[in-house]
């Protein structure tokens, strides 16, 4: 089988879980004798050759392909309302604000002559690079020969689109977050709009989690017959070791994510609280950052627990793992999380983990503490209880990284090809 | 006879480095070597030298008619030893003229007046001997604590240790009606004689001289002379406190500020009947009018001449509160080392660094943070207060087994 597929990253140039996930996919596929045309808005050169990969800032678009300006035509309305920015919280997306909204209607003609420079990031020109995304993708649906079009979340979804009607080939969306993840109930309405077209474009959709799976159909009105579940699995499931020493003669719990809405950062601060009350013999750690950061930092302060709750800022590289491997439990209490890869890089590290209920990885992580976000006692309990139960923390270590190596990619894929396979069969 | 009383603060903190948590535990050095040094060289040849040069040329000149005092916090001594031992001559040289007066304070500037008479007395003591020690045995008769923070009960303490006098701001809510150009005398003790600063006229020279938009623009020693002139007869000494550094750093030399300095001596004598005095020459010779009586803590800083800029919003209050929890513990460790970062951790920098009050003064408050926020300050800060807490931990434990 033949897919083209439109992602928004591709390791190893990422800033999220998005580029991992679509990496680990690939890789599966190609096991699975795959054939897969990837399209990024920009290409770095140092990917790992998996995939025919496609540098969507080389394409260069036929203008006199007349489906092109009527795609063109229906994607103007994206640029006009571009002022928003996913995975930027509200402080940094008022910074963006003053960004002029143009109000066009034409056609540009110079759109269609030239090439375009894709940043590939999630800057203030995002809506303006989705849409020119889209018509690229027509482009290369129009030049390389396909089976299946795949596009991952809702950055690609109009190119997936665009892809799907040049071709007319079978649209399978992924759903590895959705609107309602990053922003709570005060969604984006063009974000929202751009998702639910995607999914209702699309001949089959697939979900990370049940979780998520049950948002698609509930919030976005997805038939339930059309929607699967596709769990993220783990590229590598050994156990990482490390030469780190801890500095420190406390046990260390840590919160290692984005400090946004969606992370539930507050509900670990006030659990730390009531945990260091109990034992005074704990360091706590919020390693990252994000725009609920300093709220954070002035409710530590003001629980009067300074010199035992700290904060790291954004880790990158081997801090990230020297942080896992110095870390005595690891918590992820997401008020909302489709799946989240991060508890699985802390088993990797040996370390015990709490999720909350309110995350698609508790579907898959047997092994793991699971409280609801909002439960900040049972959080203090599950926390106290793997410092100082040792029998627990060791069961879980042990329990943990055995399920780890039962998450193969290869498996998710051969899951997917079925997908595939059922697509193209029904095509006429 | 009328007078001017020049008093000048001569303070750098000690700087901490970027300090992670990853640190803690394992690097037990926590100051910023490079920029405290490039600081005080920086700020040595835009201010301490040149303006140490032209204040010895005025002393010398009007052979000793022209004189003014100054507190050196010893935390800045200590880098003057360290990184700039030429500008710590240039105070010898101008203290050796008999003409300077240098005043006793907190030797890390530090907030623990409002915290700690022990430490208070511990760290006063420790400040007086450095500047015997630095300044031919001179001892300082009247003090300046850090910041200019009064109340009536630090007032108490340090006239307790035995000092004449006392400056401190002349905050318009304590004063009211009454003038800051008279000497007062602290409302429990009225051995200890009160000097307040004239806000006014400090500030035209320390925060306003360059200042395109103030309708005095531009400062001249004649307008300044005019100003004082009409001061009402009975009003005795106007008191001008100021940073040091506002001579050629806060306000460049290139705004003319040496120039207005190396002018106002003679302006003053020709043209009016004032003269000029040290703090001590003041509280001696001044006839106090009222006792003061200031029940909550006042200083210099920003609009509202309180503690906010140290101490108020959470983040200060927890560092702070933190920080002075381990008082009694500290003073049981003989350690050198220990010592020394316990008393630069207490300089009164850090937490205002730590300042919140981005509105009204949060300008000043910019210019002299090296934070990108106030955040990134406590998160630092903090970090090297868990290093420190732990290594007393340490100490301690050793104690213990020593003894057992």
């Amino acid at each position: 089988m033949k897919v083209l597929m439109f992602g928004w990253e591709f390791p190893p140039h990422i800033s999220g879980g998005l580029g991992t996930a679509c990496y680990g996919l690939v890789k599966g596929l190609v096991h699975h004798n795959q054939d897969i045309i990837f399209v990024v808005p920009k290409l770095w050169g140092d990917e790992e050759p998996l995939a025919d990969f496609v540098n969507a800032s080389d394409v260069v678009i036929d203008y006199r392909e007349k489906k092109f300006k009527k795609i063109w035509k229906n994607l103007t309305y994206l640029e006009v309302s571009s002022f928003l920015v996913p995975y930027l919280g509200p402080d940094e997306f008022k910074k963006y604000t003053d960004y002029t909204i143009h109000d066009r209607t034409d056609v540009d003609e110079s759109v269609f002559s030239n090439k375009f420079e894709f940043s590939g990031k999630y800057g203030k020109d995002l809506m303006k690079e989705v849409s020119r995304y889209a018509l690229v993708a027509a482009q290369i649906a129009k030049s390389k020969d396909h089976d299946v079009i795949h596009a991952h979340d809702w950055l690609a979804y109009p190119a997936g689109i665009a892809a799907k009607e040049i071709s007319g080939k079978p649209l399978v969306a992924h759903i590895h977050a959705t609107e309602f993840d990053r922003s709570g109930e005060s969604v984006n309405k063009p974000v929202y709009d751009i998702e639910r077209a995607g999914m209702l474009a699309a001949d089959h959709v697939v979900a990370v989690s049940h979780l998520t799976r049950k948002v698609v159909i509930e919030k976005y009105g997805v038939h339930p017959d059309k929607v699967s579940v596709l769990h993220n699995a783990v590229l590598d499931a050994s156990i990482i070791k490390s030469d780190i020493r801890k500095n420190v003669p406390e046990k260390i719990v840590t919160f290692l994510g984005r400090i946004t809405f969606q992370k539930g950062p507050e509900y670990f601060v006030e659990a730390a609280k009531k945990v260091i009350d109990r034992d005074p013999n704990v360091r706590f750690v919020m390693a990252g950052n994000g725009d609920l950061l300093n709220k954070m930092i002035e409710r530590v302060a003001e629980l009067g627990m300074g010199t035992k709750f700290h904060f790291t800022g954004f880790l990158k590289g081997k801090d990230v793992d020297d942080m896992y491997a110095i870390s005595d439990v690891y918590v992820m209490p997401s008020v909302s999380e489709p799946f989240g890869i991060a508890p699985l890089e802390a088993v990797r590290h040996n370390t015990p983990v709490i999720i909350s209920k309110q995350s698609g990885v508790a579907e898959v992580l047997r092994n793991a503490i699971k409280v609801d976000f909002w439960d900040v006692d049972a959080m203090a309990d599950a926390i106290f209880g793997l410092l100082h139960y040792d029998s627990i923390s060791k069961m879980f270590k042990e329990l943990g990284s055995e399920e780890l190596k039962k998450l193969k990619w290869e498996h998710v894929a051969a899951k997917l090809v079925t997908v595939y396979d059922k697509l193209h069969k029904q095509q006429p | 006879m009328r007078t001017i009383c020049f008093y000048f603060q001569v303070h750098q903190p000690l700087r901490i480095k970027p300090y992670r948590f990853f640190d803690i535990g394992a690097d037990h050095y926590y100051w910023d070597d490079y920029s405290n040094k490039s600081i005080i060289r920086k700020v040595a040849q835009k201010c301490y030298l040149p303006m140490n040069a032209l204040l010895l040329d005025l002393i010398n000149h009007y052979n000793g008619g022209f004189k003014v005092a100054f507190s050196i916090s010893g935390v800045c001594l200590d880098q003057f030893e360290a990184f700039a031992p030429d500008v710590l001559e240039s105070f010898k040289r101008l203290v050796a003229t008999g003409h300077v007066e240098l005043l006793s304070e907190t030797d890390a500037h530090a907030l623990c007046s409002l915290k700690s008479k022990t430490e208070f007395q511990r760290m006063v003591n420790n400040h007086k001997e450095k500047i015997k020690k630095h300044f031919n045995g001179y001892e300082p008769k009247v003090f300046r604590n850090t910041e200019l923070i009064y109340s009536d009960k630090i007032g108490g303490m340090v006239a307790e240790m035995g000092y004449e006098g006392m400056l401190t701001e002349g905050a318009k809510h304590i004063l009211g009606w009454k003038s800051p150009n008279f000497v007062y005398e602290n409302s429990t003790d009225p051995n200890l004689k009160i000097l307040l600063k004239n806000f006014q006229l400090s500030d035209d020279i320390a925060f306003r001289f360059s200042n395109k938009t103030w309708s005095d623009y531009p400062l001249t020693t004649e307008k300044f002379v005019t100003w004082i002139n009409a001061l009402p007869k009975e009003q005795e000494v106007i008191n001008l406190f100021m940073d040091y550094e506002t001579f050629g750093e806060h306000q460049w030399a290139e705004t003319g500020i040496f120039e207005f300095m190396r002018a106002l001596p003679n302006a003053v004598f020709k043209h009016t009947k004032f003269g000029f005095s040290t703090p001590n020459e003041v509280v001696r010779n001044g006839k106090p009018v009222s006792k003061i009586h200031v029940p909550i803590p006042i200083s210099w800083a920003d609009e509202e001449r309180d503690l906010t800029a140290w101490l108020g919003n959470d983040l200060q209050n927890e560092a702070f509160a933190k920080l002075y929890e381990m008082e009694s513990r500290v003073a049981k460790i003989d350690d050198e080392e220990i010592q020394r970062d316990w008393n630069y951790l207490q300089t009164s920098d850090h937490f205002y660094y730590m300042c919140t009050k981005f509105f009204s003064d949060g300008a000043v408050h910019s210019y002299f943070s090296h934070y990108d926020t106030p955040y990134d300050a406590f998160i630092n800060y903090m970090n090297v207060l868990s290093d420190f807490i732990l290594r007393v931990k340490i100490k301690e434990e050793e104690l213990t087994e020593a003894s057992e």
